[in-house]
């Protein structure tokens, strides 16, 4: 076996070292009921060729995204990723690394997490950031959470328009606490502020915080001051989601709206489809409440000899140290996952960052042009940044499917999602990145034309 | 640019600033076309002006990243006994696997009619850890170990609701992981410890104790990270299920059974399994990993969703919560780690049931070979053999002035990964090996070698090279206090 690093001699001889003549007197301790007469239903192993070879037969049955025209969205993105990303992540210092708990030798992994970290800051308007969380969704707990524990208040008024499932996995982190959850309608999908009344007027002195997301679930973007001065104003947390981060790059960032924590799924960046993960939770918040903050996170400091240095920091909060009275009991994080946003935002600079997220603005702006141009759709947004809403005469889910026939992938049927929202049986997300060509989006509009 | 002076006689040692120090702007490293927008429908928001964020060509951000690397230790550089890790050799057959367009180039939303291929490689994985482990049920969900006790405890939870009893503590030994406890606050539990007995177990006087009504789940680690089996496990099973608790196994150590013997013949519950551990997939220099939790019978159908069927000729994903009545709910969003599974059921492929049972015989072998050589040499915390991790203290240490991590810091000189410290806290100034089946006789020797070296200075009462070290790592010894007293958590312009 290629993995397997003894010959008989050297088993034989470290047997004898440890005073033992066969393995399995090593395995004494274990009872015989389970040691004896295991079988297991499974193939003996396979050469690199023949594990290929099953693999590559397996993708098969997979329509690969990169391939056809593609406008899925709903939270993760498809978008180009440069060749140098991949190369660097793939170097074995970066990729076969654990946690840095050698600080001396794993400079590396902290220097570039305290990167990550001031990145992670910049581009979201605020002070400070951890060092990843697994993803987006479960960032969005973690920070709920927080917001519990500075605020000792249990109510979280949260608005539809955050995409379902996070909501959902909000709702299984907090259930078990007693934090209670008040879900905002939304009434009409592709109206950023239209449920905005509604959510301040739930605020009140028994509020934690209140979560938004911008672009919300349905594309749609604006301005969210209300809500933040009325946050202020009854000492509830603002936590506001963002599902495409790469819309960071156009927008006026959360931090500069009066957001109190920010949380991102980063997978836009570096990261790449993979049928839904790994992906990277990015968390950031005011450097008062650093104390309070879930995960991992890396500090400057000096060594010996005043060299400039990284370590990992404030250890008192995680579950290693504080055990039951943790943060968060996250250990495990997205480490290679944080470094390839790391590395794909270095690549972009303000520079590029900023381009690419025109670029995605101009090639929405343009689906959305064509599409005013087809017969008995409507388009719901009165904005968005790279994706959005429309409704169709009829399923949406079988217009999706006839288009998967067709070679093309034309959009997220609402309601695979969303089980409660009045016509979602029509409604189409759709999405356009850097990726989508002229002649992707005619197809996609041709389609339409001919369809309905 | 930072590089004001020459760096004269820093050779191959690696002084990289900050990304943010080689900053210019007017660069790019990607090239996108010239975009106008003729419309903007941003609604009420403003676009943003200045991030702050570097502007650079694609060759500075290589060099920048391959020099910063270079500080890395890592499992491809050299031995990486880092306890309850299992810092395993990673095959790059896997990274190549996971790169397939056909698996890496696909969303988790579309249709289920293009998407087959993956579903059945999910579900292929879930066959195989259902039959590795013996259970009946998998949940592929959690994105670690730390979110897979989560769903197995949360799974417990659902259950004693559903049976009308409000049950408040989980019992957890001393020696478990910190994710044991922060899991079960996570849950609402209180926790309660049960002692050790002298070889490192679980005390069944202590924990017949502390079982009554209240307790709604005991958490154990087998084998337990003192290395040591748990051989009352059909006992304390026995009695956990009496006082109506359920029996959690934290399988970060399943590395030491894998293809030797079915978990679920030992009377547990619900396990989680470290796929980045036992199964090889990168630790990536903290993650990802993800810990898919096996559940009995009477667990499953309170498992979270989605999880994926084969059903009618064809593969499906259970995703809507409303079809799955006593699901306890999502844990996140989408379908879970799926780069991670591609690398796990390669690595499960290549090795095969035959290749598996060596991997837990072999690591098993490896640390009772180091356990018995540097046995020679200073007492382990316990005598009896151990799985495949060995469990040393700092009682050799005791009266020399020199703590465990000054130990550690000389094995860094020494060209070595320390193993786990401090950890776990049944014992003083712990050092936790685990050597993992990657490993040669030849890798091994060097390092006991170097340990029982580092002994015998001890012993011969040199100070300097534990205090000084480490001197051969390009940072010298790093001032943690320092970083948490000033905290600075980010490059400011100013900084």
């Amino acid at each position: 076996m290629r993995y397997l690093p003894h010959n008989d001699e050297a088993i034989s001889r470290m047997l004898s070292e440890i005073g033992v003549s066969e393995v399995d007197e090593l395995f004494s301790d274990v009872p015989s009921k389970a040691l004896k007469n295991v079988k297991f239903n499974l193939p003996n192993h396979m050469s690199e060729l023949e594990v290929e070879r099953y693999m590559k037969n397996l993708t098969k049955n997979n329509l690969v995204a990169s391939e056809i025209p593609f406008f899925i969205g709903g939270g993760a993105y498809q978008h180009h990723i440069p060749s140098a990303v991949d190369h660097i992540i793939q170097r074995g210092e970066f990729l076969t690394s654990y946690t840095p708990y050698q600080a001396e030798i794993s400079q590396g992994t902290l220097q570039s997490l305290y990167e990550f970290q001031t990145q992670v800051s910049m581009i979201t308007g605020m002070e400070i950031a951890n060092a990843s969380m697994y993803d987006g969704s479960t960032a969005s707990a973690e920070a709920v959470l927080m917001a519990g524990r500075i605020t000792k208040k249990n109510k979280i008024v949260i608005t539809e328009a955050v995409h379902p499932q996070w909501i959902e996995t909000i709702k299984t982190f907090i259930n078990p606490i007693g934090m209670k959850l008040l879900k905002i309608k939304k009434k009409e999908p592709g109206k950023f502020e239209d449920n905005f009344g509604e959510i301040c007027g739930n605020i009140d002195k028994d509020t934690a915080c209140v979560v938004i997301q911008i672009p919300d679930f349905f594309g749609s973007v604006g301005s969210y001051t209300d809500i933040s001065k009325k946050c202020n104003e009854y000492g509830a947390l603002l936590i506001v989601c963002v599902t495409e981060v790469l819309s960071l790059g156009l927008l006026n960032p959360p931090g500069k709206f009066g957001a109190d924590i920010v949380v991102c799924e980063g997978q836009s960046l570096g990261v790449g489809l993979s049928f839904g993960g790994p992906y990277v939770g990015l968390f950031s918040t005011h450097k008062k409440y650093v104390r309070y903050m879930p995960g991992r996170i890396v500090g400057q400091t000096s060594d010996k000899n005043g060299k400039r240095g990284w370590v990992l920091t404030l250890n008192t909060r995680e579950q290693h140290i504080r055990r039951e009275k943790a943060t968060s009991n996250i250990c495990t994080n997205a480490g290679l996952c944080a470094l390839a946003f790391s590395i794909h935002l270095s690549l972009l600079g303000e520079t590029g960052f900023k381009k690419l997220a025109v670029v995605n603005h101009e090639r929405a702006n343009f689906l959305y042009d064509a599409l005013l141009l087809v017969k008995n759709i409507s388009l719901l947004n009165d904005s968005f940044f790279n994706e959005f809403v429309i409704s169709l005469p009829s399923s949406s889910k079988d217009f999706v499917e006839h288009a998967c026939r067709k070679g093309i992938m034309a959009g997220l049927p609402v309601e695979r999602l969303f089980f409660s929202l009045p016509n979602s049986k029509n409604m189409l997300l759709i999405a356009a990145t850097e990726l989508n060509t002229d002649n992707d989006i005619k197809k996609l509009v041709k389609l339409f034309k001919d369809y309905f | 640019m930072i590089l004001k002076e020459s760096s004269y006689g820093a050779g191959l040692d690696m002084h990289e600033p900050l990304i943010f120090e080689q900053g210019n702007t007017g660069r790019i490293g990607v090239d996108l076309p010239d975009t106008k927008l003729d419309t903007i429908r941003l609604g009420k928001c403003k676009i943003r002006n200045t991030i702050g964020l570097p502007d650079l060509s694609e060759p500075q951000v290589i060099r920048h990243y391959t020099r910063i690397s270079r500080n890395n230790y890592s499992i491809d550089t050299g031995f990486y006994p880092l306890g309850s890790c299992s810092m395993k050799h990673n095959p790059r057959l896997n990274e190549k696997i996971a790169r397939l367009p056909g698996l890496k180039d696909i969303h988790p939303f579309q249709p289920i009619s293009s998407v087959q291929g993956a579903l059945e490689l999910i579900y292929n994985l879930q066959e195989w850890l259902k039959e590795l482990t013996g259970m009946p049920f998998v949940s592929i969900c959690p994105a670690a170990g730390a979110h897979g006790e989560l769903c197995g405890l949360l799974s417990i939870k659902a259950s004693l609701n559903n049976k009308g009893l409000e049950r408040s503590i989980v019992l957890i030994p001393e020696s478990a992981h910190g994710t044991n406890p922060a899991s079960a606050s996570f849950c609402g539990y209180t926790t309660d410890k049960i002692e050790e007995d002298s070889f490192g177990r679980i005390n069944l006087v202590s924990l017949e104790n502390k079982l009554d009504e209240n307790v709604a789940a005991v958490m154990v680690t087998n084998p337990n990270t003192c290395g040591v089996f748990e051989k009352d496990i059909l006992e304390i099973s026995k009695r956990v299920h009496e006082a109506g608790a359920y029996l959690y196994c934290d399988g970060a150590n399943f590395n030491a059974l894998v293809g030797k013997i079915k978990p679920a013949d030992l009377g547990i519950d619900a396990m989680h399994i470290n796929l980045h551990k036992t199964f090889s997939t990168p630790h990536g220099g903290g993650g990802p990993g993800a810990g898919p939790t096996v559940l009995s019978e009477e667990l499953a159908q309170y498992a979270p969703i989605p999880h994926v069927i084969f059903t009618k000729n064809k593969y499906d994903i259970i995703e809507n919560i409303n079809s799955s009545r006593n699901s306890l709910g999502r844990m996140r969003a989408f379908h879970c780690q799926m780069g991670t599974f591609i690398r796990a059921l390669t690595f499960c492929l290549s090795h095969g049931k035959d290749g598996l049972k060596k991997v837990s015989e072999i690591s098993v072998l490896n640390a009772n070979y180091v356990k018995s050589r540097i046995s020679k040499s200073i007492k382990p915390s316990y005598k009896l053999n151990c799985m495949h991790e060995c469990l040393f203290d700092d009682s050799f240490l005791r009266g020399s002035g020199i703590t465990t991590l000054d130990f550690a810091k000389a094995l860094i000189d020494e060209g070595f990964h320390p193993p786990t410290m401090y950890f776990p806290l049944v014992v003083k100034g712990a050092m936790l090996i685990e050597p993992t089946e990657s490993e040669n006789k030849e890798t091994l020797d060097l390092f006991c070698n170097s340990f029982i070296r580092l002994v015998d200075q001890i012993k011969s009462g040199n100070k300097d090279i534990f205090l000084n070290a480490p001197q051969y790592s390009p940072w010298k010894r790093l001032d943690e206090a320092k970083a948490a007293r000033n905290l600075n958590l980010r490059w400011n312009k100013t900084t």
